[in-house]
């Protein structure tokens, strides 16, 4: 059993830092590049692409970035983990396989996990007894089931450990929970059990803090963020685990950012809920049992941490298509900047009354004063205003509304009040809005596979 | 006394589908004392009128000298169904720092 593994976070999110994996995997030693590309929405826009060609479906980013850091991979022996697989890992895999016949490499191992996406099998789970209420709201899914976009479970560490143990150098799963990631390299080196909970919290909890990038390390951080240096180049999170459950979070010293226990703290109590039960399919972990320490420059050591059983259920995020907004904006220059903005507002309400459309909601912002954070922010006396920016956003159910909302901003150029401009890339098109069904589902009821490919 | 919140913690906030959280961290110990005692969920609902239409849940986290505050009915819809510019309430830390607290 090795003694100590360095896993390395390399994305925060589909989108984030391009060149931060290269980084992971360059500026240091790591056993492990951990990469999360799923949030919520991604799922459904991975749906909609695998429809129209069932080849895609995943994170597109991701073979273009393995022609990049597989041969270094190979090379160091460092394992990649990636949810990027979205709602086709299969098609994910054998991309990277490509991409690897292309390198000329050889001897490299891919653990797929599958069985997470049941959007085709709601109607079995539906008479096996479970009705996937809303978790919010409490209604059966039955109401929304016709306009399902994407149905996926949240496996958690366990199949990724499979995969390793199958000997893969890279794992890709769909739907599986950020901290997972992070967990099963843990399980897998350390020989974790099952029902090991405070071991199998401290990864999960090593998870929360690396599954947003850099938001650990310096990134967003609310406190003396003046002080965090080379923002460039910043350093994402690398987690120095141990078997006894203890880790200490670092990065590569010549990359910026900082570690301390303030950026740490931030990222702990991002997006959490009742501290004492973050619930994962792995186990609960309780937050409020988390001991930091600053043990050097930009190394944090986490201790102390207790958690409790698995719930029998996993959580299930389905997606579903709720209708239609827009958003369009103009910018409003001094003097009188927001009452321009307002009287534009007032202006184009009063057109869209006129012309009989439907909405849900009509919400107008005035970016520059107030759109963050409404009643709270403070009074300006307007000449000290030099510019807001108008931004009204539409919903409705009703297409035609929302697309004829896109074609009244522009003309409040020529039609309303002066010194007004940024009417750039068009009329805002509808786009359709979609909406989530968080749900329970008993374990038993669905069973996560892995697949290998080889090369 | 008055204190500015801002003086003593700083914190982070993100999204639970309608729900944002806002999670508060005090510098040291003496000012989780403050926020521990004076920082209530009640003070919190009050300060977010107009933003916060519904409960306001609190956690203690002594061991990270934090609050864990959940405001239900927030994002205006949450996710992509929130025509909110911050519909995620990635600012919601920030404008609770707004607050001064009554410290006697």
């Amino acid at each position: 059993m090795k003694d100590k593994i360095r896993i390395a976070s390399g994305q925060g999110f589909w989108g984030d830092l391009i060149e931060a994996p290269i980084y992971q995997v360059t500026k240091g030693e790591i056993d492990y590049l951990v990469m999360d590309y799923l949030a919520e929405v991604t799922m459904s826009i991975l749906q909609k692409q695998k429809n129209k060609n069932p080849e895609l479906g995943y994170a597109k980013d991701i073979p273009e970035l393995m022609k990049r850091i597989l041969p270094i991979c190979k090379e160091k022996n460092i394992k990649i983990i990636t949810n990027g697989g979205g709602v086709n890992p299969i098609s994910c895999g054998k991309a990277v396989l490509k991409i690897a016949e292309l390198l000329g490499i050889k001897g490299l191992k891919i653990g797929i996990v599958l069985g997470d996406d049941i959007r085709e099998e709601i109607d079995e789970i539906l008479t096996s007894g479970s009705e996937l209420k809303n978790m919010e709201t409490g209604e059966s899914i039955v109401t929304v089931k016709d306009k399902l976009l994407s149905a996926n479970v949240y496996f958690g560490a366990f199949p990724i450990v499979e995969a390793l143990q199958n000997g893969a150098d890279v794992v890709i799963t769909g739907r599986t929970t950020d901290t997972g990631l992070t967990l099963a390299p843990m399980i897998y080196e350390f020989g974790w059990k099952s029902n090991e909970y405070d071991l199998l919290s401290a990864g999960t909890i090593a998870g929360h803090i690396l599954e947003c990038g850099a938001q650990s390390t310096g990134g967003n951080f609310l406190g003396d963020w003046e002080s965090i240096p080379n923002f460039a180049e910043i350093g994402f999170p690398i987690c120095e685990a141990f078997p006894n459950g203890e880790f200490i979070i670092t990065k590569h010293e010549s990359l910026g950012g900082k570690v301390t226990v303030e950026t740490v703290s931030e990222q702990l109590l991002y997006e959490i809920g009742n501290p004492q039960e973050y619930i994962t399919p792995d186990c609960v972990a309780d937050f409020t049992s988390i001991k930091l320490k600053q043990s050097g420059e930009n190394r944090v050591r986490i201790f102390g941490i207790t958690g409790k059983p698995e719930t029998e259920f996993y959580k299930v995020s389905c997606s579903y298509a709720d209708g239609f907004s827009a958003s369009g904006s103009l910018t409003y220059s001094w003097p009188k900047a927001l009452t321009k903005a307002k009287v534009a507002d007032q202006i184009l309400r009063k057109r869209l009354e006129l012309l009989n459309l439907s909405f849900d909601e009509i919400r107008s912002e005035f970016v520059g004063y107030n759109s963050c954070h409404g009643p709270l922010a403070r009074e300006l006396d307007e000449d000290l205003i030099n510019e807001i920016q108008l931004r009204v956003s539409v919903r409705s159910y009703d297409y035609y509304s929302v697309e004829r909302f896109g074609k009244e901003i522009a003309p409040l150029i020529l039609t309303g009040p002066p010194s007004v401009t940024g009417f750039a890339g068009g009329r805002p098109k509808p786009n359709e809005v979609v909406a989530y069904w968080p749900a329970l589902l008993p374990k038993k009821l669905v069973e996560p596979k892995v697949e290998m490919l080889e090369i | 006394m008055k204190i500015k919140l801002i003086d003593i913690a700083h914190g982070r906030s993100g999204d639970k589908g309608d729900a944002a959280n806002v999670g508060i961290i005090a510098y040291d110990n003496n000012g989780f004392e403050i926020i521990q005692k004076y920082l209530t969920a009640e003070k919190v609902k009050r300060h977010f009128t107009g933003i916060c239409f519904g409960e306001v849940e609190r956690y203690e986290l002594p061991n990270l000298k934090a609050l864990n505050f959940i405001l239900h009915n927030t994002l205006g819809g949450g996710g992509t169904v929130s025509l909110k510019l911050d519909a995620q309430g990635k600012t919601l830390a920030a404008a609770l720092l707004r607050m001064e607290i009554e410290v006697s």
